[in-house]
């Protein structure tokens, strides 16, 4: 696991775009269960995101919050409880679940790119072949994207060919080529060097002023503060304590979040 | 003594040192550098030295120098003391090693299949040459149709040759193709099958491939042409080439299918994860995440296979399919060429060929995985 760290953006944020709705439901998680074998690392787990929400998941390793945010996307299969995607419930039904897929875009601590495909080619694969849209569309669109993530320059390469934070950015654009409504992050910088943490973050900052309804699992306590109007904290697979972030920094309330806090912060 | 240190001015790049090549300095370095290295160097000397002139000798047609035959002379240079390889006998039943028992009049059949086969082989190896798709339809969909309807006439005045006057080097590549082309797509689904989550599935192919690797394929093919009419209804007969050619192919499937899967699991589990995120379904992450990167994983593999079921197709001769290597053997015993050399002529011939055709495959693939390499190695 690496380090937390307090990496923040010197610029103003723009926070105009940043509105949580109050009617619109992303997503619901109601009385989750789950188990591995006989380890039960999930527990009642209810939670209810807003559209618009930023929220930043944090909490030691083993915690299950990486565990949680992949039951979201059904990469992990839940046993008890509901999960709520857009209105759709994530049952073993697969065309529920690709339906949830195409509108919840994943990032992965390890980038997860297609190493014999090219940048543009891994970004046009999933609208080509998922969405349908015609090649010169998806193009467009991909190159679009890189250019919002600051690479378009790479278009041809491959991933092999590209730096930690390069490969993170693409992987990013990889998903919002899909156009997602909401983006799951799962540990985004943790597998980075320090140096391309920011540039990384910066993508995801920007995605949040766009007003996309973001989850992060993630060590960034300078996104959080920065970006996140919510943070939640897990610890044992449940959910210990969840606050707007001023709060939780400053003031938090339950012992295992205060031990938390105290070992990253200094 | 202080640790500090500040480095006042930056190091420019500088020019490599001068490459030093040259026959001598390789041969100081990599043959002489040491007294054992000397010592070594002289031992495999005097052995070439002794070694290989008799072979030369022996394979060197006469107007060369050595004491082969060449194509031309009669079966009596052959019959003279200290004669060398008859290549005058390959080339007397060149048209039996190639073509087996097939109708002399009606050679033109499996030369033309030959010709397609190698018009359409050749830009569809070739990375740069376009319309990949309809090449690859046309060789693998439209060539074996039309190869058949060749060799086997029946249809627009071409006179039936029965698969049992085929012979020789057209019989081992019909089986070798067939072979390859059969169980790549069955390998495929069967590895699929091997690690698939539904349990029927599973067992199936599980039961299929260590039931085909555990027994030798000589016994597959003695079952297939031997056992199988047994079981047949009375009066129904299955073409014997047509058994052989289930067998060899079902039993490679069964091999390629274990190699694939070792690519499969190669593949690290966010390859799968990344493709199910994007909503893509089953099949679709399969035919363009998984298997483009499984697949090159095990070219080494694939290709090993492939070049041991093309020796392998020599097994058929068991069950009288003359394949290559059966003509070869039986023409061994041909009085008219009798000589001391005739047998080993022909064997030569023979491995000569089978060697052509494995190298060959096995440069491709080396070529091959350079090509799609896309890591920091390109």
């Amino acid at each position: 696991m690496s380090q937390p760290s307090e990496v923040t953006v010197d610029r103003v944020i723009d926070t105009s775009h940043m509105t949580v709705s109050d009617t619109d439901v992303a997503i619901e998680v109601i009385g989750m269960h789950k188990w591995y074998g006989d380890f039960h690392v999930l527990r009642d787990i209810n939670l209810k995101v807003m559209k618009g929400e930023r929220i930043v998941i944090a909490g030691p390793s083993g915690s299950g919050k990486s565990t949680l945010i992949r039951c979201i996307n059904r990469l992990e299969e839940h046993q008890e409880g509901q999960i709520i995607v857009n209105g759709t419930e994530l049952t073993a039904d697969l065309k529920r679940i690709d339906e949830v897929r195409r509108e919840v875009g994943m990032v992965f601590q390890h980038f997860n790119l297609f190493p014999h495909l090219t940048i543009l080619q891994n970004l046009t694969l999933a609208p080509i072949w998922v969405r349908g849209i015609a090649k010169a569309e998806a193009e467009a669109t991909a190159m679009h994207y890189l250019e919002r993530v600051k690479i378009p320059e790479q278009a041809n390469k491959y991933p092999g060919q590209l730096s930690g934070g390069q490969q993170q950015r693409v992987a990013i654009a990889r998903s919002l080529c899909m156009q997602p409504q909401i983006m799951l992050f799962d540990e985004p910088t943790s597998a980075l060097d320090p140096e391309m943490v920011k540039e990384v973050l910066e993508v995801m900052i920007n995605l949040a002023e766009d007003g996309m309804t973001m989850i992060c699992v993630t060590h960034e306590m300078g996104f959080a503060r920065q970006v996140a109007n919510r943070v939640i904290f897990m610890d044992q697979g449940q959910i210990i304590e969840q606050n707007e972030p001023q709060e939780f920094f400053a003031n938090p309330q339950h012992e295992r979040t205060k031990l938390f806090l105290s070992q990253i912060l200094h | 003594m202080s640790i500090s240190f500040v480095r006042s001015e930056l190091v420019p790049a500088k020019p490599a040192p001068v490459r030093t090549s040259g026959v001598i300095l390789w041969a100081q370095k990599n043959l002489f550098s040491t007294w054992q290295d000397t010592l070594f160097t002289l031992i495999a000397a005097a052995f070439l030295f002794w070694s290989l002139p008799p072979i030369i000798n022996f394979l060197l047609p006469t107007i060369f120098g050595g004491s082969a035959i060449p194509p031309g002379e009669t079966v009596e240079a052959c019959r003279a003391p200290g004669a060398g390889a008859c290549w005058n006998y390959i080339a007397a039943r060149m048209n039996f090693f190639i073509y087996g028992f097939f109708p002399v009049d009606q050679l033109w059949r499996p030369n033309l299949v030959f010709a397609l086969g190698a018009l359409l082989i050749v830009p569809l190896m070739i990375p740069k040459v376009p319309f990949k798709r309809t090449n690859a339809i046309l060789f693998f969909v439209v060539f074996p149709v039309i190869s058949f309807v060749l060799l086997n006439g029946g249809y627009f005045g071409m006179r039936q040759v029965p698969t049992e006057q085929w012979g020789g080097l057209l019989v081992t590549l019909v089986i070798s193709m067939v072979g390859i082309t059969g169980s790549i797509p069955l390998g495929i689904l069967l590895a699929l099958g091997r690690q698939s989550k539904l349990p029927i599935i599973k067992t199936l192919c599980v039961m299929f491939i260590e039931l085909w690797r555990a027994v030798p394929l000589i016994t597959v093919l003695f079952m297939a042409s031997v056992m199988l009419p047994l079981f047949m209804p009375q009066g129904t007969s299955v073409d014997k080439l047509l058994r052989a050619l289930v067998g060899v192919t079902l039993f490679s499937s069964a091999y390629l299918a274990e190699v694939i899967r070792g690519g499969l699991q190669a593949l690290p589990r966010g390859q799968y994860e990344a493709g199910a995120s994007l909503g893509l379904s089953y099949w679709k992450s399969m035919i363009f995440i998984i298997l483009p990167q499984a697949l090159k994983h095990v070219i080494p593999g694939i290709v090993n296979t492939f070049i041991a079921l093309f020796k392998d197709t020599s097994l058929v001769s068991i069950v009288g399919i003359f394949d290559l290597l059966n003509t070869v053997q039986s023409a061994a015993s041909d009085a008219a060429w009798g000589s001391p050399t005739q047998a080993i002529s022909g064997y030569l011939f023979a491995g000569f060929v089978f060697w052509v055709f494995c190298f060959a495959m096995s440069r491709y693939s080396m070529y091959m995985e350079r090509r799609l390499d896309t890591g920091h190695k390109r």
